[in-house]
């Protein structure tokens, strides 16, 4: 029991660190909220069907809150590994600033809530979509992919290019072909753009029970898989351009990154990890920032080239 | 003994109920905009509950004119 002098001073309560506003924001991961917003807002924008500004804002913050929501259900489900690896151990659950059932809760009534407004600002179609990339994300890529197989980021890559197909149901009420590409362009981007960043963020994946390509299959073999996959990347966002909301600008734009990005895969391929490791993984890194540029540029393209006109 | 008004966990616990207090009422001034803009779009306010109203009857094909048995017997 409480002495007299202890109930009046607060320190005597402070055992366990309190969250702040801040820390819930963190639980939503930010970073990754952004890319959600912006290839949302492209889908939604190239669309062929007029949208009120208004409405087409709504639209993508719920889309953006619902991937929010996706990321505090996944940081629920991994705070187990989170807590062993360097760069994870400073997130809200391992570093006890947010309890787990606070965590969990968050996630699950911001993913009703954005799917619910989703449905009531578009359509139920879209709100749909929502709901099962928020499943995608948490259950099948958390849950039952991550701890399980190597090819966890090329799966669980599928998650991140529904936004824009989301986006454009959003406006349709469906899906089309252009949707489809704008998919594939993310869904293929994603395994070259993660396994140039694990190569030179040696995490502590083995330690944490999570199966990672450099780890399973080695280096070399994960330099393969990263210059296959810039092959295989390439004509899906050539083709995007053919379609109706492709353009003279956009294909300029695809045809140019793609010889940058199939040149750097190639790079990646070609080199040891001698070399690597002599110049600091110097080539890995240009090229995991290309692959930024390259993603965010391509999107950027179909905007303009929405606004101008297409072919 | 002074008391201590201001300790970390106060600054942490008005973050909180400052952050939730924005995201409630910008919840409300959202929830309140995309209802005008939903009700300026039109479309239909009514559902149908099972009762026959002239509101939601969908409105007849225009019937071609009919002729007078006078300008039948005219042709």
């Amino acid at each position: 029991m409480r002495s007299a002098g202890a109930m009046t001073d607060i320190n005597a309560y402070d055992t366990t660190p309190e969250a702040e506003f801040g820390d819930f924001v963190a639980l939503l991961k930010p970073r990754v909220m952004s890319l959600v917003v912006f290839t949302a807002f492209v889908g939604l924008v190239v669309a062929p069907v007029d949208v009120h500004p208004f409405i087409a804002f709504c639209s993508v913050l719920f889309i953006a809150l619902g991937g929010g929501a996706s990321g505090a259900l996944n940081m629920w489900y991994d705070r187990d590994i989170d807590a062993v690896m360097n760069r994870t151990q400073s997130r809200p659950i391992p570093s006890g600033r947010v309890e787990e059932g606070a965590a969990l809760g968050l996630g699950l009534v911001l993913a009703v809530i954005s799917v619910m407004m989703l449905g009531l600002v578009a359509n139920w179609f879209a709100a749909g979509f929502l709901a099962f990339t928020i499943f995608f994300y948490a259950v099948v890529y958390t849950v039952w992919l991550k701890r399980w197989t190597p090819q966890n980021i090329v799966i669980g890559g599928a998650a991140g290019a529904f936004p824009p197909m989301i986006g454009w149901a959003c406006a349709t009420g469906g899906i089309g072909i252009e949707s489809l590409l704008m998919f594939a362009l993310i869904f293929f981007w994603t395994p070259p753009h993660f396994w140039a960043l694990a190569l030179f963020m040696k995490e502590d994946y083995h330690k944490a029970g999570v199966p990672m390509l450099t780890v399973t299959h080695g280096r070399q073999a994960t330099r393969r898989h990263i210059f296959a996959y810039t092959l295989v990347l390439a004509p899906f966002a050539l083709w995007l351009g053919l379609t109706s909301i492709g353009g003279p600008l956009y294909m300029a734009v695809a045809v140019v990154l793609n010889v940058a990005f199939i040149r750097g895969g190639w790079q990646i391929l070609r080199r040891s990890e001698e070399a690597a490791i002599a110049d600091g993984y110097a080539v890995e890194k240009r090229v995991f920032k290309l692959s930024l540029a390259y993603l965010f540029l391509h999107f950027l393209a179909l905007m303009v080239q929405g606004w101008m006109g297409g072919w | 003994m002074a008391l201590r008004t201001e300790h970390p966990i106060h600054g942490r616990r008005r973050s909180r109920n400052i952050g939730l207090g924005i995201v409630l009422v910008g919840f409300v001034a959202l929830v309140f905009a995309l209802t005008v803009v939903k009700v300026r779009q039109g479309g239909l306010m009514e559902g149908f509950d099972h009762q026959p109203r002239v509101s939601l009857t969908p409105a007849e094909p225009a019937a071609a004119p009919t002729r007078t048995p006078a300008e039948e017997v005219q042709q």
